[in-house]
């Protein structure tokens, strides 16, 4: 197990750093002219150079990336452009927007997901399995952004005109400040993130449950006379779920970037948003450090992934 | 090029030259030699929901091809805005009427003929993307199964790389420095979607090399290059393919997706993506204005499912239905 481990958080700081020299490349590959930007119109030539020199524009592209690798392994991703607020500040203050946002979204995916999946496998080809496989399909065709628009529209705007202001149109109040508004801001974009990726779910489960539930040791339990529900749940659910938790592992990554889109179409100043916004106005430091805040997350989470593999599925454990 | 060749011949008759190679692993074939092309079409031919979102396809196609046909129709040119038809006099996008028949826009244009006009960028992108990415899938997807070792290994990192990459991030950071364009955003698609085909591409080649009919080919004296397009590759086609029309409706999000946050085909291109993004400002005073773009952004995505789904179906019976 630990030299799984050491393995894995190795592979894993290798694929970091990779991802480290690709966004470095893109940004110094692409002219652009931060500090002419920084300077204003008027700007002489001098105080441009001036303006390189202190953001260290005025170096070697790999000197420049050596720097920033070893301010970066000491907590340190550098200052924004414009208001010299560490990166690392930006981050914090972002992060518990999409931190709220994602969990809550991957706790209803997983548990719409899965419990979709198990319901149309265990009933193939009735009602309810036509119904939920067609509505996974639908909300799996449906664009992220569309489907928070739709909402945005049928349940907060429609719903609020019939005189039912439940929902609010966007926004984020952190969980400290009063968490019933926390968990009434965040209903709907959870429900815009999880629906969509729930639907992926629904389908892998309920193919994989309908393999399982065809297996040998499945009759051998119904034969001892296990209640169904324990045989679904106990000795079914258990090894479907064995690709369930792989294609997690997958959409971790995707995930990054329905978290991005939904923070726009909910206006939450979460990562994503700052992002974005960081884009829009060419802040490298604050792009560069949000990408591989963003990778890092995920391969950590990936790595955690696979630690529950061989938890679930003792015939993938590593020695 | 030859793999190519040899896949459309085989889709259309199941004549292939090389399937001699495919019947010394399945002897127990009649003299007419069904194979398993032909044996996929038959069954995709008889589901009636497959081959209904087939229709929807060709007719968004149609629409696309003859996008200028809906301007003639309507008389209303893709990028005029009518501002005195086509705008309350409050400055506000028309409800649909027997002048607009799917209302006007923000600027006063008619929603169907960008529609129209949207359909080809949405049908471009996703075919072009889809189309490169596949290519560069199988090519790694062959070379890490085919070779193995050191190329194998690192390749198979490679792919881990891509994956674990926060796409959409990515993608907006290449745009905001390349400036948006159709070309840029086809290759952001493409440069990462093909890792999971490179993954499928893998598995497949890594059983198939060890087979006998490689063997055979190898001790014939056909060099890697031979082996891996004629022999190996006609045989990871049946996955590819089914992956390839999963992958459409995908790319399309994704361009969508990007449109949506002014990093697709810039205006005044109509994109369905571009549009819901002028719809936001006015989704309280214009229901049309999302809808209409959005159905025809669903209807085209749940077609391309519907029919990859049957197509998967047909390739292997036993997979979704029991």
């Amino acid at each position: 197990m630990a030299r799984f481990l050491i393995r894995r958080v190795f592979l894993g700081a290798i694929v970091l750093l990779l991802i480290t020299m690709m966004v470095f490349a893109i940004f110094f590959v692409a002219p652009n002219d931060v500090a002419r930007t920084l300077a204003g119109r008027q700007a002489t030539p001098e105080t441009i150079a001036l303006i390189q020199q202190r953001l260290g524009l005025d170096q070697p592209v790999w000197k420049q990336y050596l720097t920033f690798l070893w301010n970066a392994l000491h907590g340190n991703l550098g200052y924004d452009y414009y208001h010299q607020v560490p990166v690392t500040t930006i981050i914090t203050q972002a992060l518990p927007a999409t931190v709220s946002l994602a969990v809550g979204a991957a706790v209803i995916w997983m548990l719409l997901g899965v419990l979709n999946g198990v319901v149309s496998a265990v009933h193939p080809r009735s009602v309810a399995d036509r119904a939920l496989t067609g509505f996974a399909l639908f909300f799996y065709s449906m664009p992220t952004f569309l489907l928070g628009l739709l909402l945005l529209f049928f349940l907060y705007f429609q719903l609020s005109l019939a005189g039912f202001p439940v929902f609010p149109a966007g926004g984020y109040i952190p969980l400290t400040e009063n968490p019933v508004e926390w968990f009434r801001h965040l209903i709907l974009p959870w429900l815009t993130l999880a629906l969509v990726l729930a639907a992926t779910y629904t389908r892998l489960t309920r193919g994989s449950m309908l393999d399982v539930l065809g297996e040998d040791y499945i009759r051998t339990a119904r034969a001892k006379g296990l209640t169904e529900r324990r045989v679904v749940y106990r000795h079914g659910l258990r090894s479907a779920l064995t690709p369930v938790v792989t294609q997690f592992g997958i959409d971790l990554g995707q995930l990054v970037g329905g978290v991005v889109v939904t923070e726009t179409v909910f206006s939450i100043d979460g990562l994503g948003k700052t992002a974005v916004d960081a884009i829009n106005q060419q802040d490298l430091p604050v792009i560069i450090g949000i990408v591989i805040f963003a990778a890092t997350a995920v391969i950590i989470a990936n790595l955690l992934v696979d630690l529950a593999y061989a938890v679930l599925d003792p015939r993938v454990r590593p020695h | 090029m030859r793999w190519g060749r040899a896949r459309t011949g085989e889709a259309r008759e199941g004549l292939d030259p090389h399937s001699s190679e495919l019947e010394t692993e399945q002897p127990v074939r009649s003299i007419e030699g069904r194979g398993p092309w032909l044996l996929a079409w038959e069954r995709l031919r008889r589901d009636r929901v497959a081959i209904g979102s087939f229709v929807v396809i060709v007719l968004i196609f149609l629409a696309a091809i003859f996008a200028p046909v809906f301007t003639l129709l309507t008389g209303h040119g893709v990028d005029t805005q009518y501002r005195t038809t086509g705008l309350t006099p409050d400055g506000l996008p028309m409800p649909p009427s027997a002048e607009f028949w799917l209302g006007t826009d923000d600027l006063g244009r008619d929603i169907l003929v960008r529609i129209a006009y949207g359909a080809r960028i949405s049908l471009l992108v996703g075919v072009v993307a889809t189309l490169i990415t596949v290519a560069i899938g199988i090519l790694v997807g062959l070379a890490a199964g085919y070779f193995g070792g050191i190329v194998d290994t690192v390749l198979a990192r490679l792919v881990d790389v891509v994956l674990s990459f926060p796409f959409l991030l990515f993608a907006i950071a290449l745009v905001s420095i390349t400036g948006p364009s159709l070309a840029v955003a086809i290759i952001a698609i493409s440069a990462f979607s093909w890792a999971a085909v490179a993954r499928i591409v893998r598995g497949q080649v890594l059983s198939i090399r060890e087979r006998e009919f490689v063997e055979a080919a190898r001790s014939l004296g056909a060099s890697d290059w031979r082996i891996m397009f004629v022999d190996v590759l006609p045989n990871v086609m049946a996955p590819v393919i089914v992956y390839t029309t999963l992958l459409i409706p995908t790319v399309i999000v994704i361009e969508a997706t990007l449109s949506f946050l002014g990093l697709g085909v810039p205006p005044p291109t109509p994109t369905w993506g571009g549009m819901l993004n002028d719809a936001i400002s006015y989704y309280q005073v214009a229901w049309w204005f999302i809808v209409f773009p959005g159905a025809a952004l669903v209807i085209t995505t749940l077609a391309f499912n519907l029919l990859g789904d049957g197509v998967r179906d047909a390739f292997d019976p036993g997979s979704d239905r029991r």
